[in-house]
């Protein structure tokens, strides 16, 4: 296989990895700050404001190292810098 | 496939390249500034206002409790940033729905800008409450030690900021042209539904951690660190 096909396949391979490995540990702690959270609105319902207020801030920050996976997984799939570097280098 | 609306010009005079990004954001603000002049040129105290002068006291209302509940602070002086802030994502997230519009805030341009307008913001509004000498000294809380990791700590949470408001987006405008693809009628329809809850969310978190931010810059507790996670844990344990 040539340097072309050979990052073009370590690139895609990789996209998926990333998503999968890096959506998995978020889906947990999502998971889990969202069960924390409505056991504690079933224990004290009327500070149901204050914990739906953080559990919205908490699960974006939680939730913001999926979202540099999956943005990373597009650049990798879409707009790849080593790619189009051996594409402008590669003798035609 | 797009993955940034920078990619699309509309028009081309000469060097000058007039973007899908710069276009919809121009149209969000005519939109925003012209709605808000048209209702509140002709403003009133009766018994029953008119309807969009219902619909802004709302809006407004609403806004300023929610930044008086996170920074246990008075609104006023906030509500300029962070409303326009959380109005514009708003607006322009949750016109994506309207056919050809491509939101300006799925281009990590737009995106950039607003996290380096908060960059900007918390230290001016840091120094307006402890100034100059007041605020640089809570770079070196709790010991001069920490000092790399607190600006450290300022740039990547702007980066963070940037990043996750653009990915959301992207992923609702990538997401819903895979499935534009394989599902054709039915399911892209849900999955817009569902972005328009999550635009509507991304657009309260930004302004929130926005809020956060400067509030914790500002605010009494401004010994307590400016991460946003320690403001969030200090907002549970009250």
């Amino acid at each position: 296989m040539d340097n072309v096909g050979l990052i073009g396949a370590v690139s895609i391979l990789t996209a998926g990895l990333t998503l999968a490995i890096g959506s998995l540990g978020p889906a947990l702690g999502e998971a889990r700050a969202a069960a924390q959270a409505l056991a504690a609105i079933a224990q004290q319902p009327d500070e149901a404001n204050t914990i739906t207020r953080t559990l919205f801030v908490s699960l974006a920050m939680i939730e913001s190292t999926a979202i540099y996976c999956f943005v990373l997984s597009m650049i990798l799939i879409f707009t790849n810098p080593i790619w189009n570097r051996v594409i402008a280098m590669a003798p035609t | 496939m797009r993955i940034t609306p920078d990619e699309l010009t509309i028009v081309e005079w000469g060097g000058l390249r007039l973007n899908a990004t710069i276009l919809f954001t121009w149209v969000v603000m005519v939109l925003l500034v012209g709605i808000a002049r048209l209702v509140t040129a002709k403003l009133s105290d009766a018994e029953t206002p008119s309807r969009w002068q219902n619909f802004l006291e709302v809006l407004v209302t609403g806004m300023r409790d929610q930044i008086r509940d996170v920074s246990q602070q008075e609104p006023g002086r906030y509500l300029p940033f962070i409303g326009t802030l959380f109005l514009f994502i708003a607006v322009s997230n949750s016109l994506a729905v309207v056919p050809g519009f491509q939101a300006p805030t799925g281009s990590l341009s737009t995106t950039t800008a607003l996290a380096i307008c908060v960059l900007i913001a918390v230290p001016l509004y840091g120094i307006v409450e402890h100034g100059v000498i007041g605020y640089l000294q809570t770079y070196l809380q709790p010991t001069w030690l920490m000092l790399p990791f607190n600006i450290i700590g300022e740039l990547s949470r702007t980066i963070a900021l940037a990043v996750r408001l653009y990915g959301n987006v992207m992923s609702g405008m990538v997401l819903a042209a895979l499935l534009v693809s394989i599902i054709p009628f039915f399911f892209p329809t849900l999955m817009q539904l569902l972005g328009l809850l999550t635009g509507l969310i991304q657009a309260y978190i930004f302004a929130v951690l926005a809020m956060v931010y400067i509030a914790a810059a500002s605010g009494a507790r401004a010994g307590s660190g400016n991460q946003a996670v320690s403001a969030v844990s200090s907002e549970i344990r009250e």
